[in-house]
């Protein structure tokens, strides 16, 4: 026993003795060194170089940058009732080479967008990588596409733009296109007001996609602004309608009805023939997309003479009781000749613009330098863009002074030899409304009147053209159909010939700008028919009726207090039965 | 001293078990804030799409034409209006 316990201890196990060379164990722990060290490296370059990468790559794992929609401003009329407002649709799409449809879906996809099979087929064979398959459903429809979870088919929000007032409005207010961004008319002039700015937010989902918390607002989303229009609805559907009416009665090509606020210069009616309808467009002729008020130019015709009648009372040339020889009609300016479509013998000042003779305003017109009558011309806005901010806006016609001739000067003094549109017309027209000053018109509500005007007439010139004026609608005028039950009102006809390729066609514009009531004038409308072809062509039997019709609805819908002497309605009141019509003169 | 230490750390415990759950609690009112915003929008919406209807419903051609069809009436004739004048 003691041998044994003696013989082996384990330090002196020859078998185990080391026999190892020393290098080894270095190695080893030099390996072990040299492992850690490189993870220490990776680690540091992974959490001090690399970590940007990283962290992103760890945020996309809960954060989501959203869009936040932003909605395009409504359009309102000046009483806050709406005319444009953008809804949320939806826009469908596909990516085709992900829609393997079998034949049943197919079926029922194309049923639920309306589109054939065989057409929705073509597109989902597109090699495109995206394709629309229908843009601005109803979110319902939407709804029951995704319902039906078909491959590669997604739809995307998109806004809608809706036009409650449909023709009526159609010309002032224009469209957006299907991206939401306006085309024509007030969406476009006004689009920087009315556009709304996306936005976008950084947050933090949790598993079932609730937004836990907010990690920064890249962008707030701006809401489009509203936009409250000078338009009332009310009287824009009494222009529309007498419009309407027309077009159908006289069978004419063309026409527009524009009414003014004489106290602020608001416009508070735009209307054009033909019109469209904004909410479906697929039809659309650029015939009927045109604002002829503002986009085209005519000749005024005898529209102007009141012009020339108040530029000679202004001067002091004549007054209204002066009298002018217009016999025996015709009058002959160097090579020319120019006549009265009735000839007249002596008339008063008064009586040429009753009567609408062309040699009476004429001899007034020469006795002028052609500077002044420019000069006029321009204070009024002839000839220059009213600046409306409108689309298209033309300023028409109006040649500088010195290349006048007499003739030419003769024939602008009835309106001819220029052209204006019809909103410089009724603009110009505020000289005799607003006793000779003239403010900037307004598409847009205004809160508060302008102060000053421009003045190009005395007050006592223009109340002595609205004397005038109000002449013309009477028994003897040019237009008694013009007159409006209950009211003073006045006006101009003009009935111009048409040029066509340089010459005077047998094709007439017939047009009639007015003023109610007189005592204090509250509106300007102006009329205007283009190629009225069913017999009747003078602004008295065409023009004339229209502004009667929007006119007294219009004052009535303004609660304009009646200035006509009342003795005729109290007449009427005991005789119930049968209305008096003409009352008011 | 090893009272004092376990206090301490007790008070830390339980300041850490109030941090989670006060960050539960602003994610939960979060998520509310967030869908009544979502709601706020969507009311909008139906606002807009309210006021679209009844702007279409009123539309003037409806109304005149409803009047004259379905109610027979017209517009007064100059006779039949009578003006009050208010005197000062």
């Amino acid at each position: 026993m003691k041998k044994v316990k003696k013989g082996v201890t384990f330090n002196h196990n020859p078998l185990l003795r080391s026999e190892l060379s020393a290098w080894r164990p270095r190695f080893v722990l030099l390996c072990l060194l040299g492992g850690s060290l490189a993870l220490v490296g990776r680690a540091a370059y992974l959490q001090g170089v690399h970590d940007q990468f990283l962290q992103a790559k760890g945020e996309s794992r809960y954060a989501r940058v959203l869009e936040v929609p932003a909605t395009r401003g409504k359009i309102t009329d000046r009483q806050g009732d709406v005319l444009a407002v953008s809804s949320p649709v939806k826009s469908v799409w596909a990516i085709p080479e992900d829609a393997r449809l079998d034949p049943s879906q197919t079926r029922q996809l194309a049923g639920l967008l309306e589109v054939g099979v065989n057409e929705l087929n073509q597109k989902l064979s597109s090699e495109k990588d995206f394709i629309y398959l229908k843009r601005q459903v109803s979110p319902e429809l939407a709804d029951r596409i995704a319902a039906l979870k078909l491959p590669g088919i997604h739809d995307q929000r998109e806004y809608r733009r809706f036009y409650p007032g449909g023709d009526v409005m159609a010309h002032v207010l224009g469209f957006t296109g299907v991206d939401d961004k306006g085309q024509e008319g007030i969406e476009l002039a006004f689009e920087s007001q009315l556009a709304g700015k996306p936005g976008s937010r950084r947050v933090v989902k949790d598993r079932r996609g609730n937004v836990v918390e907010d990690v920064q607002s890249i962008r707030l989303p701006q809401d489009g602004r509203e936009v409250a229009l000078s338009i009332d609805n009310k009287i824009q559907y009494l222009a529309h309608a007498a419009l309407k009416q027309a077009m159908n009665d006289h069978k004419a090509k063309a026409g527009g009805v524009v009414v003014l606020d004489a106290k602020t210069g608001e416009v508070l009616a735009l209307a054009n023939a033909p019109t469209y309808n904004p909410n479906n467009r697929v039809k659309l002729t650029g015939d009927q997309l045109r604002n002829r008020a503002l986009t085209d130019t005519f000749e005024p015709g005898s529209t102007m003479k009141p012009f020339t009648a108040a530029m000679a009372l202004d001067k002091g040339k004549v007054t209204a009781n002066t009298i002018i020889n217009c016999a025996p009609g015709r009058m002959t300016i160097g090579s020319a000749t120019i006549s009265d479509a009735h000839p007249h013998g002596a008339l008063s000042v008064a009586q040429v613009i009753q009567k609408s003779s062309n040699i009476g305003a004429a001899k007034m017109a020469l006795s002028f330098p052609p500077e002044t009558m420019w000069k006029m011309l321009d204070d009024l806005g002839f000839g220059s863009p009213l600046k409306l901010g409108f689309p298209g806006e033309v300023g028409g016609r109006l040649r500088p002074a010195k290349a006048w001739r007499p003739i030419e000067q003769a024939t602008m003094s009835y309106g001819h030899g220029m052209s204006v549109n019809l909103m410089q017309m009724a603009n110009a027209y505020q000289v005799f409304a607003r006793d000779g000053d003239l403010v900037p018109l307004s598409l847009s509500r205004l809160d508060a009147p302008p102060v000053h005007g421009t003045r190009v007439f005395s007050p006592q010139t223009a109340r002595e053209v609205r004397q005038m004026l109000e002449l013309v609608v009477q028994q003897g005028g040019t237009a008694p159909q013009a007159s409006v039950p209950g009211y003073r009102v006045g006006g101009k006809t003009g009935t111009a010939m048409k040029l066509v390729g340089g010459r005077y066609a047998h094709k007439y514009v017939a047009s009639f700008v007015g003023i109610a009531p007189i005592s204090d004038p509250r509106l300007i409308v102006a009329v205007m028919i283009d190629e009225p072809s069913n017999g009747k062509h003078y602004g008295g039997d065409v023009a004339a009726p229209i502004f009667s019709q929007v006119t007294a609805g219009a004052l009535r819908s303004l609660g304009v207090a009646p200035d006509a002497p009342l003795k005729p309605l109290q007449v009427a009141r005991q005789g119930a039965s049968q209305p008096v019509v003409r009352e008011a003169m | 001293m090893a009272r004092l230490t376990g206090f301490l750390v007790m008070l830390v415990v339980a300041s850490s078990l109030g941090v989670v759950a006060s960050q539960h609690q602003a994610r939960k009112l979060y998520t509310a804030v967030e869908r009544e915003q979502q709601r706020s929008h969507q009311l909008e919406v139906e606002w807009g799409q309210l006021q679209l209807e009844q702007s279409t419903w009123a539309a003037h051609a409806r109304i005149e034409k409803l009047a004259r069809e379905k109610l027979a009436m017209r517009p007064p004739q100059s006779g039949q209006i009578i003006a009050i004048e208010e005197r000062p």
